[in-house]
């Protein structure tokens, strides 16, 4: 390690991204193959058009889509232990924050913002999958538990973007104690009788499932979003078998009983306002966007 | 038979010696061959002291999961007086790998939540090997719910690798079944203590331990991953499963020192296995003490503790 190592290859390594920006490049659909300009995709909420495959959002795109005006105040969290466990794997856990922090511009996984959604105040928290798997440790948690204290504090509904992999396993224990601390908030909030909104998002497994995600009063799943509690990789070397189609997929959850609809991004922001305006018994605002109806069973044919 | 751990390899040689003296001083000249058995008696225990003293991490994995160390259905046999186990969740079906139930602990009514991972290939068949399925989790937050009803404290034995990853368990909400029992812990407007027994894995684990008041066996091991599993996903290289058991700091000094746990209870030397009863015997003091310290509070007192509790772990460490 020296100053060219340290220095000098981050910033060249920074000028080469720089110019890779995807603004003017193709993408491939990984659902279909289907080639489509990327800046289409990004005005389409980051669907893709035709296959209707809902790529990842991060943290800042999706506060955007959602808060009035693109605009909200940013939710304070406090500050955490950094590295606790001074652990390593292949590499430093410290430098693999470093970089997260470099690629996504964000301090940890979940960013918060308190604004307006359709005029109604509430509490958005989301969780970028890009920032080292959208891991829960004690920074996220943080986050979460900031959330939930702000909707409190605010008297306002919260809602909550989950994109996961699970526990930070780099901080160890400290990351499986998320799942009681951030459950507290949840009980706060509920004790309070304020409504907590989940949006289960590709692909949302593990601690997060396990704890804040499966505890919603409603929970809404993006289309096609992998959620579970273990990862298919981890139950297909347990029981030695390939696992049914569409396993885990958000339709199988809401065959399942454990989503409440499933719904396309262009109608989530609509669906979302509805919600929180009918849970808090606010009037309905005269001129919103019609929903089409994607709250019956899909088996059902309703 | 008692069966060693490969670590444990030179206390075996020499208690193999006592064995063979043994039977032939039922034969022969017994006061020499008495001398020699006191003397290599003393070597052993010099032996497993040393060892004992300083195991390290992936050792402490080892003992935790040894075939003899006593499971959750031996302390309940031992501090459990008029125990009644009860089956369900009411909705889907039973799980054995937690058993349920309610009894007396010093002679007072108490609910008992248990990971059983079994002692024998069909009892660990039947309680798959300790790894709940959603029932488990669900038994586990019904029974909670009706001990917080009656005011009956509740007693969370832990011992388990960490919930089972399969089909049915994932179709019937595996993760939803864990925040669920985790969520309950915190609402109980009752005292529970929890013990770490042997393994606490994960999720499967917090869903019962969420506790006023946290124990652990001196060799227990408690983690966000197993070794084996941090080894695979981050190493992504299976053999560095003692390397993940270091790096991941799991064992109960280790938990003391973040804040995580309230108490470590010691084992008879050379682990609980060797003397299950002084092991269990500890565990039942520890378990009185800690009920005796949340007796005074009332049921908001008992679960502001708890929330104050989960909330700063962590904190000290900034």
């Amino acid at each position: 390690m020296n100053w060219l190592t340290n220095v000098v290859r981050p910033k060249i390594r920074g000028l080469l991204n720089r110019r890779e920006t995807p603004e003017n490049l193709w993408i491939k659909c990984p659902e279909t193959g289907q080639l489509v300009f990327y800046k289409d995709v990004e005005a389409n909420q980051f669907v893709i058009p035709v296959s209707n495959y809902h790529m990842r959002m991060g943290a800042i795109a999706r506060l955007k889509s959602m808060f009035d005006g693109e605009h909200w105040t940013d939710v304070e969290v406090p500050e955490v232990a950094v590295d606790p466990l001074k652990f390593r794997d292949e590499r430093r856990y410290s430098d693999r924050l470093k970089d997260a922090r470099a690629k996504t511009g964000l301090a940890d996984a979940v960013k918060v913002g308190f604004g307006k959604l359709d005029d109604l105040p509430v509490v958005i928290a989301v969780q970028d999958f890009d920032f080292m798997g959208g891991s829960l440790g004690m920074a996220a948690g943080e986050a979460v538990i900031s959330g939930f204290a702000m909707a409190l504090g605010k008297g306002t509904p919260f809602i909550l973007f989950a994109a996961s992999g699970g526990a930070r396993m780099q901080e160890g224990i400290l990351s499986l104690m998320q799942l009681p601390r951030t459950t507290v908030g949840v009980q706060r909030l509920r004790e309070a009788r304020l409504p907590y909104i989940v949006v289960l998002t590709n692909p949302t497994t593990g601690g997060v499932t396990a704890s804040y995600g499966m505890l919603g009063d409603v929970h809404i799943a993006e289309p096609g979003a992998l959620v579970g509690f273990a990862g298919p990789r981890v139950i297909e070397q347990t029981i030695r078998e390939k696992l049914p189609e569409g396993f885990q997929k958000s339709e199988y959850l809401l065959d399942h009983g454990m989503v409440d609809m499933v719904v396309h991004r262009k109608n989530l922001r609509a669906t979302l306002a509805r919600l929180c305006r009918l849970l808090t018994r606010s009037p309905a605002l005269p001129d919103v966007a019609t929903l089409p109806v994607p709250y019956h069973h899909a088996a059902s044919g309703v | 038979m008692r069966s060693y751990l490969d670590f444990e390899k030179p206390v075996a040689e020499i208690e193999a010696k006592v064995e063979e003296l043994r039977s032939l001083a039922l034969a022969g000249d017994a006061v020499a061959i008495e001398e020699e058995i006191a003397r290599l008696e003393a070597k052993a225990a010099l032996a497993l002291k040393e060892l004992y003293g300083s195991l390290t991490p992936w050792q402490k994995t080892q003992v935790a999961r040894h075939p003899q160390r006593p499971h959750c259905l031996d302390y309940v046999k031992a501090l459990i007086t008029d125990f009644v186990a009860l089956a369900g969740d009411r909705k889907f079906g039973d799980d054995a790998a937690i058993i349920g139930g309610f009894g007396r602990f010093a002679g007072e009514s108490v609910c008992i939540l248990g990971h059983e991972k079994g002692s024998s290939t069909e009892s660990r068949i039947r309680h798959n090997f300790g790894m709940a399925r959603p029932e488990g989790y669900r038994k586990a937050a019904r029974l909670m719910e009706m001990a917080d009803r009656f005011a009956i404290p509740v007693i969370a034995l832990v011992d388990t690798a960490g919930a089972y990853p399969g089909i049915g368990a994932e179709e019937r909400g595996q993760a939803e079944a864990i925040a669920r029992s985790t969520d309950m812990c915190l609402a109980l407007g009752v005292p529970n203590v929890a013990v770490i027994l042997g393994e606490g894995g994960s999720g499967g684990a917090i869903a019962t331990a969420t506790a006023n008041h946290v124990l652990m066996l001196e060799h227990a091991i408690y983690s966000v991953i197993s070794p084996e599993g941090a080894a695979s996903i981050l190493w992504r290289d299976t053999s560095k499963a003692e390397e993940a058991a270091t790096n991941m700091k799991i064992t109960a000094l280790d938990l003391a020192r973040f804040g995580i746990i309230d108490g470590i209870i010691a084992e008879p030397l050379g682990g609980a296995h060797r003397d299950p009863a002084a092991a269990i015997a500890a565990t039942g003091q520890a378990i009185g003490s800690a009920l005796a310290e949340l007796r005074p509070l009332d049921a908001d007192g008992v679960r502001r503790q708890r929330h104050e509790k989960f909330l700063a772990i962590g904190k000290a460490l900034a």
